[in-house]
């Protein structure tokens, strides 16, 4: 239906690597990436396609008094200047509950909020055209406290208040006491997913009335179905085709340019593409949620847990987006993975004008994950015991049971973590002379030669929910297609699955390989010409999508035993695939699968879902709401520049469970890189906020960890099979992200002897001036 | 918007003259930054990298002429020795892209307060060499930063190049950031020994309007140093001394809040790294001779 594809689709990454299940092949896009070969969104490319862009609020909350888009309209070269009248659906979306507009109406809610869209022939038009669209607004004092807003004080921000969702969490014995009482009030500041591919897209309208959009997304059904709404269209008139994703991490679950790409080109007739900019990248997606934390620990003279109390505010900024969700990780994952006879949790998500936030790496487990490490290592001093040895007494393990109620009932392997990390030999200290100063907190920048320098270790363990919860129908599709071409066996996998960078690609191809014994594998493009393959996040894919493609192989290759029983004549049972020829188990090699398949074709789509969870009691937050709990833990070793505040991360070891390694070399890689943004969390990563409006939107003071930042790392796998998980795997992507930035923060609290409260740990924090 | 590619500095000059709204571009490290954030829409850009007299450095009577668009790792891997203070402030500029591109003549033309170059060339007493078509002239380096981002360039000047003594005793740079690479200075501190003059240079960085030559700890240096006859007969330096010159150092910044850091952390940050960089300076002068290094063991 649609005028024609655009060039420059990543048909890179359908194409074939080798390797089954348990290989470490490499990406088929790894190459391209290196070389900056690779196809992303922002290079989609349409002989005759326009430009879009959005023209943002500056304020953080303020009533719209009128918008005149006359003069924008005048400047030669303007397609189109839309506004929120031109919507033609609901101007409203959201992943959970719809109440962002695609425009807004008359009041905006953080700075940076869309307000009007302009097309043009070129992206410099369009940015003049935007200078000249005049908004009247009229600033209001933004609602910025999140304690504030969860507890009913300041404006009202929407119709139902400022309060998203409360989740208690009541579990044992409300009224028990401890011996030995440690208390704690934390702070995660702002992180962001800094992908490094700017959101980008194309939307091409369509010969019938609908679009095709090629976009870098985590998601295309639920971009789909609010793009499909938005522009008051049936969801077949909407179709998506994922591009080249540079990086996600959480930020492109939400909608970007998705429905203003596609208003522009339904409105103008032309292909439109869209390409923000840094700065514009920092207002265009969610953040991870800010979070204030207070915290009781409870325990006997021996360091055994006897209850948490815990009260997490979530600072969710101007929309919900994914707040609902990550209140509920925060709350049902607080205390912990520690068997906590008696908790008393409450979470709240909060509606501010700060900017909004949503999905992030982690997702809730992160900012609790903080505190209640943080309170571990206060209970250790307490009681005078080792942080290891106090986190082993109470570490929770396979039959534990959660605060929710939730039997733990795969491997929960917390102590042996913990130990495998304790027992990794210490790194030597850096201080023989002349020392490299690369080595040193400061790095190139040459400020200590050894003088203040302190060294000190932490460790942390923590713990996340993989694929989603709380009785989410959570399931993925998949299409496997067996056939010859040009004489060679060859299957095709397709889903709607996203590839961001994780290396689901690979994945798939290892999977239908080792399943149907098939060489020539090839994954068709992601779109929605086929059914749900659900987010990328949750660490879910390899798991759901994964179980779908496996699932849809056996199908198949059941069909094809059929085929071979009807063909040859022989018995479909006892059959196998192997190495493309139907083996039986009583006669051996029985033909070439090239000769039993012929010029048949066997095509088979299977929905596949994990095992039910439930719902939490709104009152006790008891339910079993999780599929499948993943556990890593780390030692972070680090030197502190005392004097001056800086830290330098000498090693960061882990040990994660992944229950079974398909791709060994992409697992160490998810936790390389979770671990990477777990210490820029610790050390620097931070949005700061004054007054609603971000002060650093760019990566001039964005920091990021640099090779001179992130240490080499020691990494143990476990491979303790979850029997409920397809090859017992365990979600791999966000465990270490939970546990390095704690075991960062305790280091340096070891360094310097220091409380360090807050995370990131600025040098301000450490000088204290 | 004109792409302007004269070969030679005759005509860059020329044109400058002509079209002194024309913005010159050497590595682009930061032009292209600005442009990216449309802070800045020239009508034209001068590229100055096809200038052969602009990218070589040589000696120039007791001093080195280092052209404007010499780029930083060529000042480290080619004029490290002679220019040690110049070399370690360029060593953390960026990372190896932004040293392959970036330049001096550049970090002066951006005239940020943050550049890193800056504390290093007021130290050293260094002159910048500026051109237009009406001639030739020299601006030392302490009179050459007049404010945020503002220089004593004339509308159609061009830095040509900067001058500096090759290092006859030990010289240091440091800067703090908040990463370990590829990091803005949140300050920065250069000290330079000139035992010729009896006298230290030293400077801030990223801590005021400007980069600033730290006076007061200059003065006082100089007169313990005197006082003692240290130049003569090095000895190490008192703790006492190096913390009141990084008590002074510190003095001289007027640092403000913002994103990267507090005023009262750069203050603070000052002061250690004054102390410090003297520190190491002083060490390796005691350690330059026989008699020295017997006097400072
Ligand atoms: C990622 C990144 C990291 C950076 N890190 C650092 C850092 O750590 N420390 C630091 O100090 N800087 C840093 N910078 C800034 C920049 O690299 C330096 O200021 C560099 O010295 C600029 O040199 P350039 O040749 O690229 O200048 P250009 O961008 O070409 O020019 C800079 C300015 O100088 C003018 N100009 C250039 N040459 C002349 C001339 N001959 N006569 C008159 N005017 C001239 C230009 O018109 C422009 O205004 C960084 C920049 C980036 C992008």
């Amino acid at each position: 239906m649609s005028k024609s594809a655009p060039v420059r689709t990543p048909t890179d990454l359908t194409s074939s690597v080798a390797g089954g299940i348990g290989a470490s092949p490499q990406r088929p896009d790894g190459n391209l990436k290196v070389r900056g070969e690779f196809a992303y969104a922002s290079d989609l490319w349409h002989e005759d396609m326009i430009w879009g862009a959005t023209l943002r609020s500056p304020h953080p909350y303020a009533r719209i008094r009128s918008i005149d888009i006359t003069e924008a309209l005048k400047v030669p070269g303007v397609y189109a200047v839309l506004t929120h009248s031109d919507v033609p659906g609901k101007n409203l979306y959201g992943l959970e509950h719809p109440d962002q507009p695609v425009l807004a109406v008359d009041v905006v809610r953080y700075q940076g909020e869309p307000v009007a869209l302009v097309g043009a022939d070129h992206p410099e038009t369009a940015r003049r055209a935007m200078e000249r669209i005049a908004v009247d607004y009229e600033v209001l004092e933004p609602v910025v406290d999140m304690e504030d807003a969860a507890h009913g004080r300041g404006t009202p921000l929407h119709p139902g208040g400022n309060l998203v969702r409360h989740v208690p969490i009541r579990h044992g014995d409300q009224q028990v006491t401890a011996e030995v009482v440690v208390t704690g009030e934390y702070e995660v500041g702002m992180q962001d997913q800094a992908f490094l591919g700017p959101e980008s897209g194309l939307a091409v309208p369509g010969e019938d009335g609908g679009i095709d959009l090629y976009v870098a997304t985590q998601w295309l059904h639920v971009d789909q179905k609010q793009v499909a709404q938005a522009l008051g269209l049936p969801l077949d008139k909407v179709r998506l085709t994922l591009s080249g994703v540079g990086g996600a991490f959480g930020g492109r679950e939400d909608l970007s340019m998705q429905v203003h790409a596609s208003l522009l080109a339904l409105h103008t007739g032309k292909p439109v593409k869209m390409v923000y900019n840094r700065l514009e990248s920092f207002y265009g997606h969610v953040h991870r949620h800010p979070a204030k934390l207070y915290y009781e620990h409870g325990a006997d003279r021996d360091g055994r847990l006897v209850y948490v109390k815990c009260r997490i505010y979530l600072d969710g900024g101007a929309y919900a987006s994914s707040t609902p969700a990550v209140v509920a990780n925060a709350a049902t994952l607080g205390v912990g993975p520690y068997d906590v006879p008696n908790a008393t949790v409450d979470c709240w998500g909060v509606y501010t004008n700060n900017p909004p936030c949503g999905a992030m790496r982690g997702f809730g487990a992160v900012q609790a994950g903080f505190a209640y490490e943080s309170q571990m290592d206060k209970l250790a001093a307490a009681v005078g015991l080792d942080p290891v040895e106090v986190r082993i007494r109470n570490a929770m393990h396979e039959g534990s049971l959660m605060p929710t109620g939730q039997v733990v009932d795969s491997a929960a392997p917390v102590a042996e973590l913990l130990r495998r990390v304790k027992d990794k030999p210490l790194p030597p200290v850096n201080r023989t002379e002349p020392v490299d100063i690369r080595e040193m907190p400061g790095g190139a920048s040459n400020t200590t030669h050894g003088e203040g320098v302190v060294r000190g270790i932490g460790y942390a363990v923590g713990i996340k929910n993989v694929c989603f919860s709380e009785g989410y129908d959570d399931f993925s599709t998949a299409r496997v297609r067996v056939q010859v071409i040009g004489g060679e066996l060859s299957a095709l996998a397709h889903t709607a699955a996203c590839e961001v960078g994780q290396g689901l690609v690979t994945i798939m191809q290892q999977i239908v390989r080792t399943e149907l014994g098939v060489e020539r594998v090839t994954i068709a493009p992601m779109d929605t010409t086929i059914g749900n393959g659900g987010s990328t996040s949750a660490s879910r894919q390899t798991y759901v999508t994964g179980g779908a493609v496996r699932s849809a192989c056996q199908t198949v290759r059941g069909r094809l035993f059929e085929l071979a029983a009807r063909k040859l004549g022989v018995d479909a049972v006892g059959l196998s695939l192997h190495g493309g020829k139907l083996v039986s188990d009583l006669h051996g090699v029985l033909a070439d699968l090239v000769d039993v398949l012929g010029d048949d074709v066997v095509d088979e789509t299977v929905e596949w879902r994990h095992r039910a969870t439930e719902s939490l009691d709104p009152v006790t937050g008891q339910g079993n709401a999780h599929v499948q709990y993943g556990f890593a833990a780390h030692r972070a070793v680090v030197d502190v520049d005392v004097e001056l505040g800086l830290v330098k991360v000498v090693e960061l070891d882990c040990a994660q469970d992944v229950g079974k390694a398909l791709n060994p070399e992409a697992v160490l890689g998810q936790i390389q890189g979770g671990s990477a943004q777990g210490l820029g969390l610790a050390v620097m990563e931070e949005i700061q906020t004054s007054g609603g409006k971000i002060r650093n939107p760019s990566f001039t003071d964005y920091l990021i960890p640099t090779v001179l930042d992130m240490p080499p790392m020691s990494i143990d796998v476990l491979e303790l099979a979850d029997p409920h998980a397809p090859y017992g795997i365990r979600g791999v992507g966000e465990p270490p992200t939970i546990s390095s930035t704690p075991a960062i923060v305790a280091a340096i609290r070891a360094a310097t002897g220091l409380a360090l409260t807050r995370a990131p740990v600025r040098p301000e924090h450490i000088t204290g001036t | 918007m004109d792409f302007l590619i004269p070969s030679t500095f005759a005509e860059a000059l020329a044109i400058k003259a002509e079209r002194p709204e024309v913005v010159p571009i050497a590595g682009g490290t930061d032009v292209m930054v600005e442009l990216n954030f449309d802070h800045r829409r020239p009508t034209a850009l001068l590229d100055l990298t096809r200038i052969a007299e602009l990218t070589e450095w040589a000696p120039s009577e007791n001093l080195l002429r280092v052209g404007a668009g010499v780029p930083y790792v060529r000042i480290i891997d080619e004029l490290g020795d002679r220019l040690p203070g110049l070399a370690m402030a360029s060593r953390t500029v960026g990372s190896p892209q932004i040293r392959n591109r970036g330049t001096v003549g550049g970090n002066l033309g951006a005239a940020s307060p943050a550049g890193d170059t800056h504390p290093v060339l007021l130290a050293c007493d260094a002159q910048v060499e500026v051109a237009s078509v009406r001639g030739t002239r020299m601006i030392p380096a302490a009179e050459f930063y007049l404010g945020v981002k503002r220089n004593a360039l004339e509308p159609d000047e061009l830095i040509a190049a900067v001058h500096l003594a090759p290092a006859a005793a030990p010289q240091q740079f440091s800067k703090v950031g908040t990463r370990n690479a590829m990091v803005i200075a949140v300050c920065s501190f250069a000290v330079a020994l000139h035992p010729e003059q009896g006298r230290v240079g030293a400077a801030v960085g990223s801590a005021a309007p400007t980069p600033r030559r730290a006076l007061a700890a200059e003065e006082f240096l100089a007169g313990e140093l005197s006082d003692a006859g240290l130049w003569e007969s090095p000895k190490p330096l008192l703790d006492s001394v190096r913390r009141r010159f990084g008590e002074l150092a510190a003095e001289a910044a007027s640092p403000i809040d913002d994103v990267r850091g507090t005023a009262a952390y750069r203050r603070h940050a000052l002061a250690v790294l004054a102390r410090r960089t003297l520190g190491w300076a002083w060490q390796d002068y005691c350690g330059t001779g026989e008699t020295r290094s017997q006097s400072c063991a």
